[in-house]
């Protein structure tokens, strides 16, 4: 059993690499990722936010809903936790 | 439970560290526009900070300052400080998180600003009580 | 990019990776994901994302191997398997 997996491991981790080659070079310019909307951040950060880093700009201020999701789900992920380990704590006192 | 520390080094490295550590944390947060970091960065920091405090020190010295109560308001706080900013930009006539109709200078830097220290308050109270959960648990 | 810094950091992290499976003591394990992380992260400035290094440094090499290390001491230290 322990060699099937390992041979699924195998074939799964060729295959990952079979589409690895398939990728643009490192840093590409003509790569599908810096031909869509980075140059107009790269170009247009700087003079609509006032902000040198353009990592902060896109992520507070063009994608700002969503770092908003991002701040509820670690909000509702410390819930959680409180919910759960208080709960299971009251459950084996009582 | 983890109780006090009987070993001095200990004790004085980390009442020694523990505020330069918070400061650079709070540089963080501060600095996320022109140089790396930003809210979610400066608040890991400033919540591994407190988790030094609680296993140098022992948990029952720092219980009082870290009741359930107080963590959960910070946490809660600081997504309201997020959600205030946008329902403030909405009311002064833009789109929700629309910072260029705040009426200060450099509206979007310092709208970056205010929901930064927003996502930084949650996170570190978010550390501090996930942690805090997993030591009394 | 110089590969053979690339090629150094790749073998560690495998390396790491490897370790934190095979290893039977769970609070090494915890230690070795940790390490697992800064290289992680010294991969990420080498390849020039600095932002998300920082968080993979604060979080993955921080605040992850500190809520393993409570979750090993709150339960047990020997691997079943």
């Amino acid at each position: 059993m322990k060699l099937f997996y390992l041979l699924m491991v195998t074939i799964t981790g060729l295959w990952l690499c079979y589409g690895v080659i398939e990728m643009p070079r490192w840093g590409s310019p003509n790569s599908p990722a810096s031909v869509h909307v980075s140059p107009r951040y790269i170009e247009q950060s700087m003079a609509e936010t006032e902000v040198p880093n353009m990592v902060t700009a896109v992520l507070a201020d063009y994608r700002s809903y969503d770092t908003f999701g991002e701040t509820t789900v670690v909000f509702t992920a410390a819930i959680c936790c409180l919910l759960i380990l208080s709960a299971t704590r009251g459950r084996k006192e009582s | 439970m983890i109780t006090s520390q009987e070993s001095i080094i200990i004790k004085t490295l980390s009442r020694f560290l523990i505020p330069f550590i918070q400061l650079f944390g709070l540089y963080v947060i501060m600095h996320g526009h022109s140089s790396p970091g930003g809210g979610f960065q400066g608040g890991v920091i400033l919540g591994a900070s407190f988790i030094l405090l609680v296993i140098s020190f022992g948990y029952d010295e720092v219980k009082k300052r870290f009741s359930k109560r107080n963590v959960m308001l910070l946490t809660c706080a600081g997504v309201v400080l997020y959600g205030a900013i946008g329902v403030v930009c909405q009311l002064l006539g833009g789109n929700f998180l629309d910072y260029a109709v705040l009426p200060i200078s450099q509206p979007r830097s310092m709208g970056m600003l205010g929901i930064e220290i927003g996502v930084g308050l949650t996170v570190m109270a978010v550390m501090v009580s996930i942690f805090r959960d997993l030591l009394t648990y | 990019m110089i590969w053979q810094l690339d090629l150094a950091l790749l073998l560690l992290t495998v390396v790491c990776a490897i370790g934190a499976l095979t290893v039977r003591d769970l609070l090494a394990s915890a230690i070795l994901l940790g390490a697992f992380g800064l290289f992680m992260c010294l991969l990420w400035v080498e390849m020039g994302a600095v932002d998300v290094a920082f968080t993979e440094a604060s979080v993955g090499a921080g605040i992850t191997t500190v809520l393993f290390v409570i979750a090993v001491f709150k339960t047990e230290r020997k691997s079943k398997d």
